[in-house]
């Protein structure tokens, strides 16, 4: 293992440790010229790997860490659980493919599209079953960037800070440009019957993973789709086939899309009531709570992602909201007292992670940074305090309340909350 | 091609042609087959809509639980371990502690019948006849107090069985309930006077590298 290596590993490690040492070595004075520029360095001398020994390229031999986690002890077995997105190590709006979180609830099915069917049936004209091949021979294929977030993202926070990291309290989103049909064309295809009023959507893993959708949505912008970020959908994510319902809890994009039922009723299913259901402080439980609600995370500083230096710094977050397009975003650096926009940077499209920065100039005083996300519908992320206030500490599931990360005067990084 | 067939082909295209909607029609898909529907067509509503003809005890349902559920979700259902409990918890809805089961909190018996059936036991799905997930139903609801131990569930008597939750959901009312959170023109300057740091989440150290934490869903 080379230094640099090294160097980059053990920073990356220990969380808190990491921030310390990267502040020391800024410090450093070079009187001495830098041998990374006078030295012929060996990747200047000799050549490198050829074409195609790569066929399928990977990251940077230096990228190691940048990988999804799990939280070991949040779930009895990996085959129903969950990884989640290194947020703290990306930029721009796209998650790459490889890194998307997962969750499973039977394992990944390893599907091959030759055996691969969907079938559409109950209240329409025309059952039909239709293969992948048959799928891609559709008139009106479309690209379209969505956000997908779990429900139960953020879901460990309602009780306070817990986890040390973006990654863990904000992964379980990912933001993809998917190729795929509108649900609305098979639909028609089949001539959905008038008392037709909602789907139930079925996965063809070992849990056959199930949902009910409302006809209206399922008709208004969901897909069915066999790529995302241009290439086939990976199976963790549901190849060859997965359903999209942008803006609504991840749980509802059922992957390995096999069938599509037509009904007059919801079928109430595993989880619609015993999961996905947000239980309120009176004992009662909210459901059908589909919609995700604006939201924002500052992912860097954050406490995987500790500032470099001291002087100048950008800060850098995600925004997004299931009802729309993010107006703007606020941030703090002193807990909120005082507020500034955020620069949004890159496109700005409805139900898609928006990434927006704040340059700023740290003289190593502590930091209390926090993020507030505002969308076309006039709705402002709340403080997790409102949230509280209105739902008690007991529903798991739709946390969208405002995180913060207090950065000490040493540049370690934590998840704290404040009044 | 026989005659007959020739015949019912030449009428099929007629017929398409006589009519506007089929016409237009792409040739892409085929028409699924009863056969193929009631092989995946597996559901089951709470108005008892798909379940299969049927019956199984609460005798017969402690057997099948114990030899194929109780390894992970405990001899009375309380969950071994990590895994999932699937009875008790009834009245902790309001408390600290939730604890969410078919009997303390799942609305409908029907939703019970339709996941064992499709997902469980987990790692051997869909190995369960009707008359097994029935029974192991009529069990799951003996367990929680819903039913006798002399209970035979089945698809005649199955509307009559009401879970305790039943009336415990609303439908999503945020926009109502929660409507504060709409037009508020956020403050910018000098917004609070001080503030304090009330937890941290390295008080708790259960982030991954740690085995120990709090139970979660
Ligand atoms: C190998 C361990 C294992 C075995 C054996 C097993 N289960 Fe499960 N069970 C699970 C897991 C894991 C889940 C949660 C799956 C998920 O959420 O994706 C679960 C979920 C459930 C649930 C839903 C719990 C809830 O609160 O939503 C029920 C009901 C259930 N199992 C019943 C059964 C029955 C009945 C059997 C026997 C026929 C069985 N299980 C066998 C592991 C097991």
């Amino acid at each position: 293992m080379g230094s640099e290596d090294r160097k980059l590993r053990l920073g990356r490690r220990g969380f808190l440790g990491a921030a310390a040492s990267v502040l020391a070595a800024a410090g450093a004075r070079a009187d001495a010229p830098d041998p990374a520029i006078t030295e012929v360095q060996e990747w200047a001398r000799v050549l490198g790997d050829g074409v195609a020994t790569r066929p399928y390229g990977k990251p940077s031999q230096f990228e190691k860490h940048v990988v999804r986690r799990d939280v070991e002890w949040l779930t009895a077995s990996r085959e129903s659980s969950v990884s989640f997105t290194p947020l703290h190590e990306l930029d721009g709006i796209i998650t790459p493919n490889g890194l998307c979180f997962e969750r499973h609830h039977a394992g990944i099915a390893e599907i091959g599209p030759q055996k691969h069917r969907l079938m559409v049936h109950g209240l329409v004209e025309r059952p039909m079953v239709f293969t992948m091949a048959e799928l891609r021979r559709f008139p009106g294929r479309t690209n379209r960037i969505y956000f997908l977030e779990c429900a139960a993202n953020s879901g460990m926070e309602w009780r306070g800070a817990q986890l040390n990291g973006c990654q863990f309290t904000h992964g379980m989103v990912h933001n993809v440009m998917y190729t795929g049909l509108p649900l609305k064309a098979l639909l028609d295809h089949c001539g959905v019957r008038t008392n037709g009023k909602w789907l139930l959507v079925e996965g063809g893993d070992a849990s056959l993973m199930t949902r009910s959708i409302p006809l209206d949505k399922a008709m208004k912008d969901c897909m069915v789709a066999w790529a995302m970020n241009g290439e086939a959908l990976r199976p963790e994510q549901g190849y060859p086939l997965r359903l999209l319902v942008p803006g609504w809890e991840g749980n509802m994009w059922i992957k390995w899309l096999r069938r599509i039922e037509i009904g007059d009723q919801p079928w109430h299913q595993r989880e619609e009531t015993s999961k996905y259901t947000d239980l309120l402080a009176d004992g009662r439980a909210r459901r059908f709570t589909w919609i995700m609600d604006a939201k924002s995370v500052v992912t860097s500083p954050s406490p995987q992602a500790p500032p470099a230096a001291k002087g100048p710094n950008v800060l850098s977050g995600l925004a997004w909201s299931g009802r729309g397009t993010i107006k703007r975003v606020d941030v703090t650096l002193d807990g909120g007292r005082n507020w500034r926009p955020a620069r949004i940077d890159g496109p700005v499209l409805p139900l898609s992670l928006v990434r927006f920065y704040a340059e700023f100039d740290w003289s190593g005083q502590e930091l209390l940074i926090q993020s507030r996300a505002i969308d076309e519908t006039g709705y402002v992320q709340p403080t997790k305090g409102e949230l509280r206030q209105v739902r008690g500490v007991n529903s798991i599931y739709h946390n969208n309340g405002i995180q913060t990360w207090l950065v000490r005067a040493d540049g370690q990084t934590e998840n704290v909350e404040i009044s | 091609m026989s005659r007959s067939r020739s015949f019912a082909l030449a009428f099929a295209t007629l017929l398409a042609a006589s009519a506007p909607a089929a016409a237009q029609l792409l040739p892409l898909g085929r028409a699924a087959m009863p056969a193929e529907i009631a092989a995946w067509d597996i559901d089951v509503r709470p108005d008892g809509q798909g379940l299969p003809a049927g019956k199984g005890s609460v005798k017969d349902g402690e057997r099948l639980f114990l030899e194929q559920c109780a390894a992970c979700h405990g001899e009375f259902g309380e969950g071994a371990g990590r895994w999932p409990p699937v009875a008790g918890g009834r009245g902790s809805l309001k408390s600290e502690n939730p604890e969410k089961t078919p009997g303390s909190y799942w609305p409908f018996a029907s939703t019970i019948f339709d996941y064992v059936r499709r997902a469980m036991p987990f790692g051997n799905a869909q190995s369960l006849g009707p008359d097994d997930v029935y029974a192991i139903t009529a069990f799951l609801l003996f367990m929680t107090d819903v039913v006798g131990e002399d209970f035979v569930l089945s698809n005649a008597n199955f509307a009559s069985v009401k879970l305790p939750n039943a009336d415990g959901f609303r439908d999503d009312d945020r926009e109502t309930a929660e409507k504060q959170f709409w037009g508020r023109e956020p403050c910018m300057k000098d917004c609070k006077t001080e503030v304090k740091v009330l937890g941290h989440a390295r008080a708790l150290d259960v982030t991954p590298g740690e085995k120990k934490g709090p139970k979660v869903d």
